[in-house]
């Protein structure tokens, strides 16, 4: 990149625009600190039907509720739901996630919710991505205030701390510190290799600060990509993402952390989990949701098995902005509902457990007589993971207004 | 850290330097003003006025969406107080016709929302026509679109699994084989020749017969009017998404009353709909059109009495389904979950009038909410208008901002709060702030707020008397303020196809960069709307995206703009002042100069008695894109 004519001139410019990111780079090499965490946050946008997901076969009002819809008890007919702890059990489809559970990685949190009672996705995904529920004016999301009082000092802060997949940086991951947008890992460079190097050296040399400094993040996270963009990635241990936008995401997520860049927080999402017409196909086990599940399933399993001992720098939790009705609808599908059901799994969650409070599906025991009821506030699974595996104890301020937590011991 | 950094970088740029290079980036310092505090200490008390030949640039950058070529002439000509003044009266100035052209085509942007959900019907809209509840649309395309997605629909229920409407007119008659292959794979130019080949009385049949995909892979090729034929068998809904991201480009890029436009976005900004909640993709078109666009010159009261009564802002902010506590339902049963909400009520207050810290408490929040139970939208099939439901409303007392409201109002309640408020001094100093933000600078002179917060009080809330307290401020011609506002993503695209002349004849793909570099329009989901601020659009990924449109725009790979090459050839000093229509700062020449010596040299000779393996020269380095550079360099990211 640095032409020799200009070297022999000791031409100031470039030779500075090519400091900047081995300067970099040397910090990184230099630091011995001990591995950076890593949080991982999974959107499952539309509202997915959680009482599928992971089904309460052990209560029959399930059964009662759901004559179409219901996924059959473990071992009673073809397509059943995969035992988990004689009460629960996994849609079929998750069955790739059984052996994490079985090994104690896999933690799930039942009835978890937002306290507010929007059935609107807008509002409701809006609230849980800011962390604020019924705030509509927060600006900026959690996981962005997740990050704000482990450094602020960007000198030891990495270019690619705060990594959102997808072509708009994710409201959650909105806020003051720096996130990057990156909807392709190999697309984040400049097109053209002239002009690379040529905006590099305009933007180090410029006069104007604040372009200068987002010039030099930008090219610093540019240069640390560049080194992860020339290599094929290869999953780990056999590890075998399947198709759609989550396994891109994880996979690339995946890439980032062991490329060791400094990622520290990281978003993905998937959509399509809004189920009101032909949830199910020929049988419960099959159709829309069905499909779906495999590919959230098979995403989550070949990222776990691509991290390997990685796993126990990283978390990942799934979220969803709302539950579906315990009842089906007259469309084989389900209409918006309350509580859900959250994943955990990675850095010292201890899984292979049913976390929460069943708060049971009789009708008297339903919110507002057709939903689950939230009895573990989202904020409690989150807050737990910001506090204890990234070791940001300020949770007041990732979580404005949320006074009394009540962790739910995912972490000891 | 930035200015630590950013301080240490200009000594070692300076003593790799000569003198002269040195006084020109002083002066080039001060000329961009991106350091504010040495240029006040440099200038003493007082605000430092602008030359005569940048006042010019500097209007145009501010009341425009960027010059074109002959508009700083223009001006000049004209009179910069006269332009000024012309700007602030849209209706004087002649509009381009070449934007009523572009515009012409997008008709989703002049009919109401029930005609919307009618023409682009939602999946609710289309179980409604399933079930004999909507009449069928009576354009034969639209039909045709709402038939086959019912078709869809039907087949979800469990009819045979064909998602495709049967054409009547297959694609094998229409267009041999070679042609299709063409449409797939060809350049835009073969492409645009296979579908100039079809005549246009059989578009319709050609649209209905091209499967989905092909639709996509022929969009850019198309005229406007076969474009919209295919968006319509694609995705009926999608359309006013599409119509008002062009509509919008279109007035920016071509509207010869700038002024207006920016105003538009200004205002829609302020009073934010989000376009993808529910209803809200039906009604923004008549939200910017009728709620929006008239008021944007005119008095405050009356736009935010629009927007309090517009159904896409009663829907966005839930206004129209809160609820009195006591309100009977209409079966006579008591309220369910429906409530109170004060959603609208918490906004009104925090971001349409008095400002977060403009002196209301949480007891005012839901005063104002119960004054506006009631206003409420219509059924969708009923034209979903607003109207006032008596029977939901408070009755009750209420006290806002210590003034009583008597029992019994009525729909008057809500009017008394928008009186109230309109006029509120924290209302004037709040919007003033924004305006002065948007126009001036991130952090305006509080004697300049102060002074538009007067006239907004004098002149009752009256929007072209504030501006032109503005413009005719020192502080808006100060020195301080000379390129100092960072261009919105918005901003910096059409300014970009502005300084080239670009003509565009398909302005989507516009858009979609718009959204790559952060903005995406009409989908801003929070209601604060995007900050008037730089640290908004300050992000690698953002800049990033800055830069590579510069290059994909110069080098003519954006669909639907056309840059005139030929115009943009010659040095980069020279390329740089047809852009900029100022001289590049020296940092930039000199970055750029040094591109394009590198690949004017001689490629470097390999010695191969040294060097075994090379087995051939280094390849010579490409020559760069000139005007690309200069679009993504970091002066033309302000204004």
């Amino acid at each position: 990149m640095l032409s020799r004519r200009c070297f022999l001139k000791g031409c100031g410019i470039s030779m500075l625009g090519m400091g900047a990111a081995p300067a970099w780079l040397a910090r990184a090499a230099e630091s011995t600190a001990p591995r950076k965490k890593v949080l991982v946050a999974i959107f499952q946008r539309g509202a997915v039907d959680g009482l599928n997901m992971v089904v309460p076969f052990g209560e029959s009002s399930y059964y009662q509720l759901r004559p179409n819809l219901a996924i059959p008890a473990p071992g009673t007919k073809p397509d059943s739901a995969v035992d988990l702890n004689g009460f629960f059990g996994l849609h079929p489809a998750l069955a790739a996630l059984k052996p994490m559970f079985d090994s104690n990685a896999l933690a799930i949190i039942e009835a978890a919710g937002s306290p507010d009672p929007t059935r609107s996705h807008f509002d409701a995904q809006d609230y849980m991505e800011s962390g604020t529920p019924g705030r509509k004016a927060t600006s900026d999301g959690w996981l962005n205030r997740a990050l704000s009082s482990s450094n602020t000092s960007t000198n030891t802060n990495s270019p690619v701390r705060a990594v959102s997949m997808g072509a708009e940086l994710a409201r959650a991951m909105r806020g003051s510190n720096p996130a990057l947008a990156i909807s392709n890992l190999n697309e984040f460079k400049v097109r053209d290799e002239v002009g690379a190097s040529t905006f590099e050296s305009m933007y180090a040399s410029t006069l104007d600060k604040a372009m200068q400094g987002t010039g030099r993040d930008t090219f610093d996270a540019v240069k640390m990509l560049q080194t992860i963009q020339k290599q094929t990635y290869v999953p780990a241990n056999g590890a075998k993402y399947g198709f759609g936008e989550l396994a891109r995401s994880l996979q690339d997520i995946a890439r980032l952390i062991k490329s060791d860049v400094g990622l520290e927080v990281a978003f993905a999402d998937m959509g399509g989990w809004d189920t009101h017409v032909n949830e199910i196909g020929a049988t419960p086990g099959t159709g829309q949701l069905a499909n779906k599940l495999k590919d959230f399933s098979a995403a989550l399993a070949a990222f776990y098995q691509d991290m390997g001992d990685r796993m126990a720098d990283v978390a990942v939790v799934t979220m969803s902005e709302f539950g579906r009705t315990a009842k089906e609808n007259g469309n084989r599908g389900t209409d918006h509902g309350h509580a859900n059901v959250m994943f955990a799994f990675g850095g010292g969650i201890k899984g292979g457990k049913v976390y929460g409070d069943w708060p049971g599906l009789s009708s008297h025991q339903l919110y507002e007589n057709r939903d689950l009821a939230v009895t573990t506030d989202f904020r409690d699974v989150l807050g737990e993971l910001v506090t204890k595996h990234l070791g940001n104890p300020h949770v007041a301020s990732v979580f404005p207004g949320f006074n009394k937590p009540k962790y739910r011991g995912l972490i000891s | 850290m930035v200015g630590l950094t950013a301080k240490t970088l200009t000594a070692k740029t300076s003593t790799a330097k000569t003198s002269t290079a040195k006084t020109s980036a002083a002066i080039t310092l001060a000329a961009i003003a991106s350091s504010i505090a040495i240029f006040a200490a440099l200038a003493g008390a007082g605000p430092a006025k602008l030359s005569k030949s940048d006042q010019t640039l500097h209007a145009l950058n501010r009341l425009s969406y960027g010059p074109r070529p002959g508009d700083v002439d223009a001006v000049e000509q004209l009179g910069l107080k006269k332009w000024i003044e012309l700007q602030l009266h849209p209706e004087r100035i002649a509009e381009n016709p070449v934007l009523a052209e572009k515009l012409a085509p997008l008709e989703s942007l002049r009919i109401n929302q029930a005609d919307a959900a009618r023409n682009y019907p939602s999946p609710q809209m289309l179980r409604a026509i399933a079930a004999g509840r909507e009449k069928m649309p009576e354009d034969p395309l639209t039909r045709a679109s709402v038939q086959r997605l019912m078709q869809r629909f039907k087949t979800k229920k469990g009819a045979p699994e064909d998602e495709i409407l049967d054409p009547a007119v297959p694609l094998e008659t229409l267009l041999t084989p070679a042609q299709v292959q063409s449409l797939r794979t060809g350049s835009v130019e073969q492409k645009r020749e296979v579908l100039s080949s079809v005549p246009e009385n059989k578009w319709d049949e050609l649209a209905i017969a091209m499967p989905a995909g092909l639709r996509f892979q022929v969009m850019a090729a198309a005229s406007s009017e076969l474009r919209r034929k295919l968006m319509l068998m694609n995705a009926p809904q999608q359309l006013i998404a599409f119509d008002l991201s062009e509509g919008k480009l279109y007035r920016a890029i071509y509207s010869n009353r700038q002024l207006q436009e920016q105003l538009v976005d200004f205002w829609f900004n302020h009073f934010n709909v989000f376009l993808d909640k529910g209803a809200d993709r039906l009604m923004v078109p008549t939200y910017e059109r009728e709620t929006i666009r008239p008021f944007v010159l005119g008095k405050f009261r009356d736009l935010l009495e629009a927007t309090a009564k517009s159904p896409a802002m009663l829907f966005y902010l839930d206004n129209w389904e809160s609820v009195a506590p006591a309100a009977p339902r209409s079966n006579g049963k008591k309220q369910g979950t429906r409530g109170l909400n004060e959603n609208y009520g918490r906004e009104l207050l925090e971001l349409h009038t008095l400002g977060v810290d403009g002196g209301y408490t949480q007891k005012d929040v839901t005063e104002v909410a119960r004054c506006f139970t009631g206003w409420t939208i219509r059924q969708p099939r009923e034209g979903g208008d607003f109207f006032f439901n008596e029977r939901i409303h408070d009755k009750g007392e209420k006290t806002v901002l210590g003034v009583k409201i008597p029992a019994g109002g009525g729909k008057n309640d809500a009017e008394k709060v928008l009186d109230i408020l309109a006029k509120h001094p924290s209302t004037a100093k709040f919007v003033s702030k924004k305006l002065a933000q948007r126009f001036v600078s991130d952090s305006p002179p509080q004697k300049l707020v102060d002074k538009m917060a007067k006239t907004f009080r004098n002149k009752h809330g009256d929007i072209a008397e504030v501006l032109k307290t503005m413009f005719n401020s020192d502080e808006f011609w100060a020195q301080d303020t000379y390129r100092a506002k960072l261009k919105t993503p918005l901003e910096m695209i059409v300014s970009a196809v502005r300084a080239t002349g670009a003509d565009v004849d398909f302005a989507f793909p516009l858009a979609n960069q718009i959204a790559q570099l952060g903005q995406p329009l009409y989908r801003k989901l929070e209601p604060t709307g995007y900050s008037n601020t730089s640290s908004e659009w300050l992000n690698s990924a953002g800049l990033l995206a800055r830069m590579n449109f510069g290059l994909s725009l110069a080098q003519n790979r954006v669909a639907g703009a056309k840059v005139d090459s030929a115009k943009l050839e010659g040095t980069p000093a020279e390329v740089g002042r047809r852009l900029l229509f100022i001289e590049l700062t020296p940092e930039t020449l000199e970055a750029i100069d040094q591109a394009v010596q590198k690949a004017a040299a001689p490629a470097p000779v390999t010695n191969t008695k040294t060097n075994m393996n090379t087995k051939k020269a280094a390849p010579k380095p490409q020559p760069p894109n000139v005007a690309g550079l200069v679009l993504g360099s970091p002066e033309f990211q302000r204004r």
